[in-house]
């Protein structure tokens, strides 16, 4: 009995620590991204990168290919029935190839999904149905630090929506601050 | 030797495409006035439409070079089939985009005569 006792206390010991290490990371995080011992583990999923081949090749030849899961369904719904004014410009599309589109995005959309942060983004959208996903209040509060010189005055980046010029992990699904890499700027610690 | 093989091999295998461009172009030369005139499609690629747009602002004055989207900075492939065997090659593709920026850079769709004659040009390229 002693024998065992003996043995686990170091255990215990270090079980104790570990905890209050975590806690104390946990304590030290702000209030956007730090997830503490999260950045040791594997690659994360924030949001699930975008698979459909013809959402790929139909959308994705002018820009990236947004996971489905930054909007609600409702906003999907809106986009792919405007698309002959689609920001300005002309993206429209064959019937069948927009149905097809239109019902890949809106079966994962963000309040279809339970990846990441798709629920988040579903939660604080309510009942609004917006077009841009950098409008949302949940964009915003995550970029409220990020000077528009660093993206919108920077040229090679140019506008929030262009989500890849620096989240390296996009492609991925992963949009972890870590992974931050700002054009001309480098890594962003806040 | 190995030269020669390599040679006939690619041409061997861009006919298939050769001959599938050459279906595109004949589609819209049926609906089409008159012959397709290369010299006509060169001068309605630079031709000015809305606010000044033309088809150079995306895809740039080099052809056989990527061009890249105005606002969102996505590359766009190179046009001429000479380094992008794949154009023109496919129908419903080649129509999708003549509706989608004849609309945006001159605010209509195409006529069958001017996406005949700007294929013509594209496909000496």
């Amino acid at each position: 009995m002693k024998e065992t006792r003996r043995t686990f206390t170091p255990l215990i010991l270090s079980l104790t620590l570990a905890t209050a290490s975590a806690v104390a990371l946990q304590a030290c995080a702000d209030e956007d991204d730090d997830e503490g011992f999260a950045r040791f583990l594997p690659a994360r999923m924030d949001f699930r990168p975008a698979d459909d081949p013809q959402y790929l090749e139909e959308c994705g030849a002018c820009h990236m290919a947004y996971p489905p899961g930054m909007l609600p369904a409702a906003s999907w719904q809106r986009m792919m029935s405007g698309l002959e004014d689609h920001f300005g410009e002309n993206a429209e599309l064959d019937a069948e190839t927009a149905r097809h589109i239109t019902d890949y995005l809106t079966a994962n959309a963000a309040d279809q999904s339970s990846t990441g942060r798709a629920p988040n983004v579903a939660r604080t959208v309510g009942k609004d149905a917006p077009l841009r996903f950098t409008e949302t209040r949940y964009f915003l509060r995550k970029h409220d630090e990020i000077p528009r010189r660093l993206v919108v005055d920077n040229p090679d980046v140019g506008s929030f929506s262009r989500c890849e010029a620096c989240h390296t992990g996009a492609e991925r699904g992963n949009y972890d601050e870590h992974q931050v890499r700002i054009p001309g700027v480098g890594r962003w610690d806040d | 030797m190995n030269r020669l093989l390599a040679s006939a091999l690619l041409l061997l295998s861009a006919m298939p495409a050769a001959a599938d461009r050459q279906a595109v172009l004949e589609h819209y030369a049926a609906g089409a006035e008159t012959a397709p005139s290369a010299e006509r499609g060169q001068v309605l690629w630079e031709k000015k439409g809305l606010k000044g747009r033309d088809c150079t602002q995306c895809h740039g004055t080099d052809l056989r070079r990527a061009g890249r989207h105005q606002r969102t900075r996505k590359p766009i492939d190179p046009m001429a089939p000479s380094v992008n065997p794949d154009r023109f090659t496919d129908l419903k593709k080649v129509e999708k985009w003549f509706r989608r920026n004849c609309k945006w850079t001159w605010g209509r769709e195409c006529s069958a005569q001017e996406k005949a004659d700007i294929l013509q040009w594209l496909n000496t390229l």
